[in-house]
């Protein structure tokens, strides 16, 4: 279960937004500027809020009202987050990358997850190739894998698709749905696409200069009210 | 012909190198993504003396550093320690004038590192240090190593501010550059030609090899980039 409920002063508006899910794929849509990326970076813990909380499966990641009062950090918080340019490390090969995220003394429990990763994701050929080597497609991809490998309690994705080609966005939505089958874990996509928020999203967030201005239900599936 | 003062310089430069280029790097970092009160300031000071006379770097090391100064007299009362007129000395010398190159390039360096691989590898669970070493230092290394090795190159030359703080006194602190001015002072034009050649071929050669190396550099990482 992620809540979320926060308060960040922004450039040119206030955001504050206040939901909350459980292993849903939620959608945050709308124009650039409106405050999504910031909502991410909050809850990954990349950058903080000024006031409000962030929970994730009974993990406090963030509490103004609190009394330990700091942030837990980025790196204990086990989330997965698909950047929008995927920023996969141009120096390390796919397969580096991939298990970047997994510690020594997980490794032989992470093979198996990976190796299903590869398979689904059909990446299994790139392992040895170095980021400049492979196309946009590859690049989404591996980074989805990268940011799965660790075995994260939630995925955040940034604009995950918009770098690539009509066809290759389609595949790879298909290939969101059909993870997010598997992982049963909750995802968060921002998305500037109409379309594509409504195929991917099992509830759809409208932010219009820092609020969610409309909530609706994805056409995907039948998802009962919570 | 006595090599002393080849030896010698590659000592100083070496070690004077050593210092430098764990101080800049390590400044250069703190520094590179924080604003705070006085940071110009501060970066200007570092920078001083890339554009003062090497005589007034001298003069003010001999107020730190001198028999009668402040951590001079300080070292000599309590540990019985002479810096000047030492190969010490030279090496103090060459850290000051040489650590503005250093600093330069690494600030360089770290400010055009993409924020968003280091954010991407604490979202893996990375320690700080962790995403030091593992991206932030190898994205980096090629503007490292030009300052590292712009730093040996200036360190070698270093004359100046070594003949206010170490004096020329054969056998301890003959570096090439000391060696040529006072051969060519007592006329010993063949000894003067003799450094002047290997001085100005060793130069000439890192330079040579920095460009080229370099230029092989940046054609690899715009691979990477796009």
């Amino acid at each position: 279960m992620l809540k979320v409920d926060i308060r960040k002063r922004l450039a040119h508006f206030e955001l504050d937004v206040a939901f909350e899910t459980g292993n849903d794929i939620i959608v945050l849509a709308g124009a650039s500027g409106a405050g999504k990326t910031s909502i991410l970076q909050a809850v990954a813990g990349l950058s903080h809020p000024d006031s409000g909380t962030i929970a994730l499966n009974g993990r406090t990641f963030f509490d103004s009202g609190g009394s330990s009062g700091r942030p837990l950090p980025a790196r204990s918080r086990n989330i997965g987050y698909l950047f929008q340019d995927y920023a996969l490390f141009p120096h390390m090969t796919v397969e580096r990358n991939i298990y970047y995220g997994v510690s020594k003394t997980h490794l032989a429990a992470a093979r198996p997850v990976v190796g299903q990763l590869l398979g689904v994701l059909g990446i299994g050929h790139l392992l040895g190739k170095y980021p400049h080597q492979i196309s946009g497609g590859e690049k989404q991809r591996v980074a989805l894998a990268r940011a799965l490998a660790a075995e994260p309690e939630l995925l955040l994705l940034d604009e995950p698709l918009s770098a690539l080609d009509e066809e290759t966005r389609e595949e790879c939505q298909d290939e969101l749905l059909r993870l997010h089958d598997l992982w049963q874990i909750p995802f968060l996509i921002v998305t500037h696409s109409k379309s594509e928020a409504e195929k991917l999203g099992d509830r759809v967030l409208r932010l219009k200069k820092g609020l969610i201005v409309e909530e609706s239900r994805g056409t995907m599936e039948e998802t009962p009210a919570e | 012909m006595d090599l002393q003062p080849l030896l010698l310089s590659a000592k100083v430069a070496a070690i004077s190198t050593v210092i430098v280029f764990v101080l800049g790097v390590f400044l250069a970092h703190l520094f590179a993504k924080r604003q705070f009160f006085g940071k110009s300031v501060l970066e200007s000071l570092f920078l001083l003396p890339l554009v003062l006379p090497p005589t007034v770097v001298g003069f003010g090391l001999l107020i730190v550093f001198g028999k009668k100064g402040w951590i001079g007299s300080w070292l000599l009362e309590t540990f019985d320690i002479q810096i000047v007129f030492t190969w010490t000395a030279a090496v103090i010398a060459s850290v000051v004038v040489s650590f503005p190159l250093m600093y330069q390039s690494a600030a360089a360096a770290f400010e055009n590192l993409d924020g968003k691989l280091e954010d991407a590898a604490r979202t893996m669970g990375a320690s700080e240090w962790r995403v030091f070493r593992t991206v932030t230092f190898p994205l980096a290394w090629p503007g490292l190593l030009a300052g590292l090795v712009l730093s040996f190159a200036r360190g070698l030359g270093e004359f100046g501010a070594t003949l206010m703080l170490a004096g020329y006194i054969p056998g301890k602190t003959d570096t090439m550059p000391m060696a040529i001015y006072f051969a060519v002072e007592s006329g010993q034009m063949e000894k003067a030609s003799f450094w002047v050649v290997i001085i100005t071929a060793l130069g000439f050669s890192i330079i040579l090899w920095l460009n080229w190396w370099s230029r092989r550099n940046l054609r690899r990482f715009a691979a990477d980039r796009r």
